[in-house]
């Protein structure tokens, strides 16, 4: 009896631990995707009906990872699919976010709304823009 | 003794009044309009007449609206600020009334250069919103830009912003003697909650 409240007990802590944690570290990516993305892809990250396309749960954001960091820098024109659903309306470049800027709020979108897409790190978000520099 | 039961039947009264009163308040909408003086009269000032053209290539002037009540708004296709919330709250407004007729839509666009009509219907059509329900219109600018301010909204060309445009993100409320009846933050969606129960509250009326 004892010992089954102690394992509660610290899977409760551990729990309270963790999502103290994940609130931490994607806390700048929460603030600089409401300043930079929410406008468009809305608090919740459900984009605009047919105008602009969702983050949560976005297939693309899912299977392109390598993709984000340079659709955030560089921009995004010309048809794009999302979930079997066609989005041609263009996004302007957000030339001023630093690569761990860009690496943060891809975190947070990757945690946030139900989205479980991993970790991706700074090296790799570095090493991407590197490849679609201009 | 009587005194007593008089008193008592007077606050009566007045408690059923009160009630009266605050009942009538809330079943009807204040007219919000300018307001200026005729012959020694007090006149609402209404929506001046306006033809513009429709993301369908027609003619959407003041009879397109004719015994409707209608919401207005104003807004561009390229917007990266504050348009696609008010949008996406438009669209709630538009759904909650898909099917009442009594009530019309109408967004125009303050960037008629790049919001064509090819454009506006593109738009449109990705909301999956019907044409005859939801205008969407552009037209000669300055008519857009001066209409803009009898709709109590703000729009500035300002070459200095990114955008090119500053513009304030009111949704209107216009009654069928294109009276402004109420109006609330486009981007605020607790406004925009309260703002569908006053639509509610107009439409009632007719
Ligand atoms: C001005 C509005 C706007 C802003 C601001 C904006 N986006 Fe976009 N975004 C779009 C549009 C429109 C598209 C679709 C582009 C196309 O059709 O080619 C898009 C596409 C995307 C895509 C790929 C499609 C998808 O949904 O999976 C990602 C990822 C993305 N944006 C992330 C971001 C992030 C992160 C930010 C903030 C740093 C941001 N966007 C800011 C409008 C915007």
């Amino acid at each position: 009896m004892s010992s089954n409240h102690n394992i509660a007990l610290t899977f409760l802590v551990l729990l309270i631990l963790l999502s103290g944690c994940g609130g931490q570290s994607f806390q700048q990516g929460q603030i600089l995707y409401q300043n930079f993305c929410a406008n468009c892809h809305m608090d919740d990250g459900t984009g605009l009906a047919g105008n602009i396309p969702p983050l949560v749960g976005s297939s693309l954001v899912r299977t392109q990872q390598e993709r984000i960091p340079c659709i955030i820098r560089y921009g995004q024109e010309g048809p794009i699919e999302v979930n079997g659903q066609v989005f041609n309306n263009p996004m302007a470049a957000i030339p001023q976010l630093s690569d761990i800027e860009i690496t943060n709020i891809i975190n947070y979108i990757n945690h946030s709304w139900g989205n479980d897409f991993g970790y991706v790190k700074f090296e790799a978000v570095r090493e991407a823009l590197k490849r679609c520099e201009k | 003794m009587s005194t007593l039961k008089k008193s008592a039947t007077l606050s009566l009264l007045l408690l059923a009044l009160a009630l009266l009163l605050s009942h009538c308040r809330e079943r009807s909408l204040p007219i919000l309009s300018k307001t200026h003086e005729e012959n020694g009269k007090l006149v609402y000032e209404q929506i001046p007449d306006f033809a513009f053209i429709g993301q369908d290539s027609s003619r959407v002037d003041n009879a397109t609206f004719a015994g409707k009540a209608y919401v207005a708004d104003f807004f561009f296709t390229s917007c990266p600020t504050i348009c696609p919330i008010m949008t996406h709250n438009m669209l709630r407004i538009y759904d909650h009334f898909k099917d009442n007729d009594k009530l019309l839509l109408l967004s125009h666009t303050i960037d008629p250069k790049r919001d064509s009509v090819a454009r506006l219907r593109q738009y449109a059509e990705n909301l999956g919103v019907r044409p005859d329900k939801w205008h969407f219109v552009t037209g000669n600018k300055d008519s857009l830009y001066e209409i803009a301010d009898d709709y109590f909204n703000i729009v500035i060309e300002d070459p200095t912003l990114p955008t090119g445009f500053d513009h304030s993100g009111r949704i209107v409320l216009v009654d069928p003697n294109r009276h402004i009846r109420a109006y609330c933050q486009g981007t605020d969606s607790l406004a925009v909650k309260a703002f569908i129960k006053d639509i509610e509250i107009l439409l009632d009326e007719f």
